[in-house]
């Protein structure tokens, strides 16, 4: 591969950067780097409103992007709505059942989700009196079918599931449950946050079928603050705008506001130009590194890493050996995850530690803090090796053995 | 501190000392006042419990913590505290426990070092409510 990462040159505390946080956020490379200062340098204008040169230029690449968005997922153009991230999609899946949800309906999610996909559906359930269902998960499949089947009930509204988890790194069949979903009730709207899922695997929403599915442009090689929900052709009727204002507006008067068709009604306010336009060049490097290959490598090198640190006493692995999509959740005895960030860091390792903003699912596993190493397409094994040498360090930094 | 110190010398000998064997870890009979916080960082918690006797801790337990620096710190305070009177003990600062504590903290872990000290103000301030303020003199 010859794409560069500038950043990976970098020296943390005089040593290599070996950059381990990539379910947080990817770092970007210097194709991703270079669209955003060209585009600020040579074309920058704001979309949709001018009739001048540059806004025509902007808006035919913030068009552009957002078909190659849609390809990417195989959707429709007129299906992809930009958000500022995976959260903010979510809210606006929640908040468009304000007014449609009763009380004592049902919503589902499962005890592996991250809070963006827990905390939105917590508190529309609380509002509404409605009833939120918590999934378990099984401890050798992880998202189980056989309980999702169980708690579907003629209550249910809506379902909601992370397609791989940012904790655990193993994917849900999420096909399989949404066709099970769909044969128990047509009319369940079911939403996928995919934003570990569309970084680390091929992802097909209209093979999928689910309603609403969300992701983040910054956990695949994409600029911050740049989002997506996808929306299908015949659910975008269901959403309610969750920002009012410019840009989202066919027509203002003094008593009343008729709001654009389609998905432009959910870009209310100016949006993050540039930022689109970096991801445009991200997926851009995805396509050429093919999604499928990707997810080969990403499984490999969690399986890898996996066998390197299950060889270090004292380590308790919470991620399955395979299927981890480089996502590698442990601990280690009698050291806090913090202690053990801390350490790996003067090494110039960058690990996660912490509830990793899924603390339902901490509880499920019994644990309030865990460590969490995530590789993307630029580590090697020589950074798996690392990070098994720094562990081992950090024991003997606390244990002297 | 130094952002480009590594984390490595946080962990000194004293810090390792006071993780493993936490002074004052354990419960109050009953105790006059306690107080529970919660690092949100981690969401490890800590709580403390004190016993009052004429306006000064004679007995000072803690719970909880998660990390070395927060466990390290709950027991470097508690055993300063404990004998002191509340008024005196009110005046602590961030630097006293930085002091007590004698190792470069990195802005990221302050939290945890910090999260004691937080639990103890608490804590005299409820026993505070309850009983009135100490008097000084
Ligand atoms: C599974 C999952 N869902 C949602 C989010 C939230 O994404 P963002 O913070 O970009 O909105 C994340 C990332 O933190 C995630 O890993």
């Amino acid at each position: 591969m010859t794409l560069s990462f500038p950043i990976l040159r970098r020296k943390i505390h005089g040593k290599r950067l070996v950059y381990l946080d990539n379910a947080a956020t990817t770092q970007r490379p210097k194709e991703v780097i270079d669209a955003l200062s060209d585009f600020y340098a040579s074309h920058n204008a704001n979309i949709n409103r001018g009739v001048y040169a540059l806004s025509v230029e902007a808006t035919e690449r913030w068009d552009a992007a957002r078909e190659r968005v849609a390809r990417f997922i195989h959707a429709l153009p007129d299906e992809i709505i930009f958000t500022k991230g995976t959260t903010e999609a979510i809210n606006i899946v929640a908040h468009s059942f304000e007014s449609g949800i009763r009380p004592g309906d049902e919503v589902i999610v499962t005890v592996a989700e991250h809070h963006a996909n827990f905390v939105p559906w917590q508190a529309l359930c609380k509002r509404k009196k409605a009833r939120l269902v918590v999934l378990a998960l099984d401890k050798k499949t992880g998202f189980s079918l056989l309980a999702l089947r169980k708690a579907l009930s003629p209550k249910t509204r809506i379902v909601a599931f992370s397609m791989v988890s940012n904790v655990l790194g193993c994917a849900t069949p999420s096909k399989e449950a949404c066709a099970l979903i769909r044969k128990h009730d047509d009319t369940i709207s079911i939403l996928i946050d995919g934003a570990q899922a569309v970084s680390h695997m091929p992802v097909d929403v209209a093979r999928l079928g689910c309603d609403f599915f969300a992701f983040s442009a910054h956990k695949m090689l994409g600029p911050f603050g740049v989002g997506v929900l996808y929306c299908k052709r015949t659910a975008l009727l269901s959403l309610e705008p969750l920002i009012l204002g410019g840009d989202m507006i066919e027509s203002v008067s003094v008593n009343e506001t008729v709001f654009s068709k389609g998905t432009r009604k959910f870009e209310g306010g100016t949006q993050n130009v540039a930022g689109v336009i970096g991801f445009d060049a991200a997926i851009g490097i995805l396509e050429k590194e093919g999604m499928a290959h990707l997810h080969k490598e990403l499984n490999d090198i969690g399986t890898y890493a996996w066998d390197l640190l299950s060889k270090v006493s004292g380590v308790t692995l919470h991620s399955p050996r395979r299927g981890n999509n480089g996502i590698i959740s442990f601990s280690v005895a009698g050291i806090h995850p913090h202690d053990i960030a801390s350490l790996l860091d003067s090494e110039g390792i960058a690990i996660r530690a912490g509830h990793h903003c899924a603390q339902p699912l901490m509880g499920a596993l019994g644990i309030s803090t865990c460590c969490r190493a995530s590789f993307y397409m630029y580590n090697t094994k020589k950074d798996a090796a690392a990070l098994q040498r720094a562990v081992k360090k950090a024991k003997k930094v606390f244990h002297g053995s | 501190m130094d952002p480009d110190l590594p984390a490595e010398s946080m962990y000194r000998e004293h810090i390792l000392d006071h993780y493993e064997h936490p002074r004052n870890y354990r419960r109050l009979k009953k105790p006059d006042a306690a107080s529970l916080g919660t690092n949100p960082l981690c969401g490890d918690e800590v709580k403390i419990e004190l016993q009052v006797k004429g306006g000064k801790i004679v007995d000072v337990a803690f719970q909880g913590g998660g990390c070395a620096i927060s466990k390290a710190s709950a027991s470097l305070i508690t055993e300063g505290i404990k004998g002191r009177s509340l008024a005196e003990v009110k005046m602590m600062t961030k630097d006293d426990v930085l002091e007590l504590l004698a190792i470069p903290i990195s802005p990221v872990r302050l939290k945890c070092a910090l999260l004691s000290l937080q639990v103890l103000e608490n804590a005299i301030t409820k026993y505070e409510a309850k009983h009135g303020r100490a008097h000084h003199h």
